[in-house]
């Protein structure tokens, strides 16, 4: 399948310019990043897609085989800029795309310019034998698959046709209040295993581009030690608690999210 | 407000209730102020910052939570209150789609209440914003969904194991489907044969069937057919009909007197209301002596002709005119053909699953049809069985969903002598 479609890949910005990839994380798509777009594309040449299984992407490309491990995702990543020919890219991963960037980037470093990694956390699940705090237990994670269970009536049901593409019906997709962050449930159920019971603390190591490891002040799902130990394990990265609370700063701070991403660019591109 | 009802109520007042007081009783209910309504609400109220801290919450959600306000206001945040996953949930799906969109309603999600228990709830959030339209704080309202959810964790839970029987009946119908087949096809010697059966509907059991075997003195005997219907009692007519017409070809071999042997079972034992009944080719094989090659002789039911794809190229099919269904009259018509099979050819036999489907890329989904199919063998003759029927395989794929009904076809050929096959 054609790559563009299957990630619904947007490419919008300055012609050109620097090139900014933007991946979004579990949980929604890429409008997540609909407030910082404006304060980029001036300046920079910003693409935009959809992890397969969310959003607009092509669900028929999801396959248990290729998605039940970021290996997957991030051989999407690459797909994408080999595609796009656009020659090395800023990618800004945020949350589990952080790791998704730094896995391709160990991969392919003369792919990319540089990462900044997003509200990152390279293992959600503590490891009290190490000494590492991710912040939760498996018991945890079982809990939200419990929670994302417990919307599935009131989502798939609705929601289904339309992610499905249902072309008899569109006025669904008019109707619907949550329209936006849409995707199928027994996807989201595959990317949240993936996304909390992935442990890539071993591959931060491996990166060796320049790196911006941007945090939130008061994150309830990366706690501020996992900032610190990714930036511990990155050679050469920074670590910067943007003002930003909860755990999407290009939500809740666009201005400074952007404001970050562009002084990094320029840093970088010299 | 009420001033019509006190006028239409003028003419019915009762002598120790006075139209006064009465108005003064009901206004008291309505004089409900605005706090008393927000406090006591039959719902949670409660308005976060952006950030989520709690600014304001009532009496009910308190009291639900067992919180005291003063531990809460201005020191924690919406999602301290939730459980662990559905902070998870409300952090990765929750709030971004609040930011994004400006409000968020019905999602499921539960709150922890100072006894250790959890408190099932539907919340629905919506941003105010201010009059440059930045967001200023979130509004939050909290039902308390206990029935709710216990109803639908039992919708859940019946779905989930609608889905497991589903599978069971899947994998039930691929096992009873195999039984209606023969697990591989025996050898012949001096033949080379193939056969394959494509399943519709994972549902049900489709009722198309095939064999071939050996009888006595060197010959062999075929069979395919089609059983009217699907699923369990297509299938079981299926089986009758297989065991049936492997004896009825031991006791008498002659094509049309199994054919007729079958007619009559099916007719003693489906004679009441539920007539069942079916369309068959059964083909007799007998090796042509010293030339190689066979004759076979080929007795017809009512069923799609078999083609013949010879050697040369052409193609024709091999007609049985006036064959009748069997099972639905006590004295089946049954037509019978003899045709030879020398080095090259191959006869194909299938059942009208195949013609009967539907074709993709015509706008009207016409049906593929027997002279389509008449074509296509003489664009594919000459092959070999397995040649065959992997052609036939992607000539079905190419349907798609167009394919109602099962399909089987067997074919079998006379391999050309392998000195010839060099030239």
């Amino acid at each position: 399948m054609d790559v563009r479609s299957r990630n619904r890949v947007t490419v919008t910005g300055r012609a050109g310019g620097p090139v900014v990839v933007l991946a979004h994380g579990f949980g929604c798509d890429q409008h997540m990043w609909r407030l910082v777009v404006p304060l980029l594309e001036r300046d920079f040449t910003v693409v935009l897609f959809d992890h397969v299984g969310a959003g607009r992407s092509a669900l028929s490309a999801w396959s248990p085989e290729r998605y039940s491990t970021l290996d997957g995702y991030t051989e999407d990543v690459l797909e994408i800029c080999r595609e796009l020919d656009l020659g090395p890219v800023t990618f800004v991963g945020h949350s589990v795309s952080a790791m998704m960037g730094v896995l391709a980037a160990a991969r392919e470093p003369k792919a990319f310019t540089g990462l900044v990694l997003l509200a990152p956390s390279p293992c959600f699940v503590d490891d009290p034998a190490n000494g590492y705090r991710g912040g939760f237990s498996a018991e945890d994670i079982d809990e939200l698959l419990g929670s994302l269970d417990a919307n599935y009536l009131g989502w798939s049901g609705a929601m289904a046709p339309v992610i499905m593409g249902n072309p008899e019906r569109p006025e669904l997709g008019e109707e619907l209040t949550n329209s936006f962050c849409r995707t199928d449930p027994d996807i989201a159920r595959s990317f949240a295993r993936v996304t909390f019971l992935s442990d890539n603390r071993e591959d931060l190591a491996d990166v060796t581009v320049p790196t911006l490891v941007a945090q939130c002040s008061r994150d309830a799902i990366a706690p501020p030690e996992v900032g610190e130990f990714v930036r511990s394990r990155i050679r050469g990265s920074r670590l910067v608690t943007l003002n930003a609370t909860g755990h999407c700063p290009q939500l809740a701070a666009p201005e400074e999210t952007a404001a970050a991403i562009t002084e990094f660019v320029g840093a970088t591109g010299r | 407000m009420n001033t019509s009802g006190e006028t239409a109520s003028g003419d019915h007042r009762s002598p120790g209730n006075q139209p006064g007081a009465e108005h003064a009783a009901f206004s008291a209910l309505l004089e409900d102020s605005a706090e008393d309504l927000y406090e006591h609400a039959p719902c949670g109220y409660l308005s976060t910052l952006m950030d989520g801290t709690i600014a304001k919450i009532n009496t009910t959600l308190l009291d639900w939570l067992g919180h005291e306000r003063g531990d809460l206001v201005g020191r924690r945040t919406f999602s301290d209150l939730l459980t662990v996953g559905g902070r998870l949930y409300h952090e990765t799906h929750f709030a971004p789609l609040l930011r994004i969109q400006g409000e968020v309603s019905g999602i499921a999600l539960e709150l922890r209440t100072t006894d250790g228990g959890r408190l099932p709830v539907l919340v629905t959030s919506t941003v105010k914003t201010g009059a440059d339209g930045r967001p200023l704080l979130i509004r939050t309202t909290v039902f308390d969904a206990r029935d709710r959810r216990a109803y639908e964790t039992e919708l859940l839970r019946a779905r989930r194991q609608a889905e497991r029987e589903r599978e069971e009946l899947m994998r039930l119908n691929a096992t009873l489907q195999q039984t209606l087949l023969p697990p591989t096809l025996v050898n012949v010697p001096g033949l080379d044969v193939a056969a394959y059966y494509h399943v519709a509907s994972t549902d049900m059991v489709g009722g198309d069937f095939y064999d071939l075997f050996p009888l006595s003195a060197g010959t062999w005997g075929l069979f395919l057919g089609d059983v009217c219907g699907k699923g369990a009692a297509a299938a079981a007519v299926t089986s009758l009909a297989r065991y049936t017409l492997r004896a009825a070809a031991v006791y008498d071999p002659d094509p049309a007197a199994v054919l007729s042997n079958l007619n009559t079972v099916l007719n003693h034992e489906y004679n009441g209301h539920d007539p069942r009944f079916c369309t068959v080719v059964f083909g007799l094989l007998t090796p042509e002596g010293e030339y190689g090659g066979f004759r076979i002789t080929l007795a017809s039911g009512g069923h799609p002709p078999a083609l013949l794809l010879r050697a040369d190229g052409s193609a024709d099919q091999v007609d049985t005119p006036g064959g009748q269904l069997i099972g639905v009259l006590p004295d089946a018509h049954i037509a019978t053909a003899t045709v030879h099979l020398a080095a090259g050819d191959t006869l194909l036999l299938h059942t009208d699953g195949l013609t009967e489907a539907r074709q993709a890329r015509t706008a009207d989904g016409d049906r593929y049809g027997d002279e389509a199919l008449l074509d296509f063998a003489r664009a594919l003759a000459p092959t070999t069985a397995s040649d065959a029927v992997a052609a036939i395989r992607d000539l079905l794929d190419t349907f798609g969903t167009g394919i109602d009904d099962d399909t089987a076809v067997l074919a079998i050929n006379v391999p050309r002598p392998p000195s010839e096959e060099q030239q």
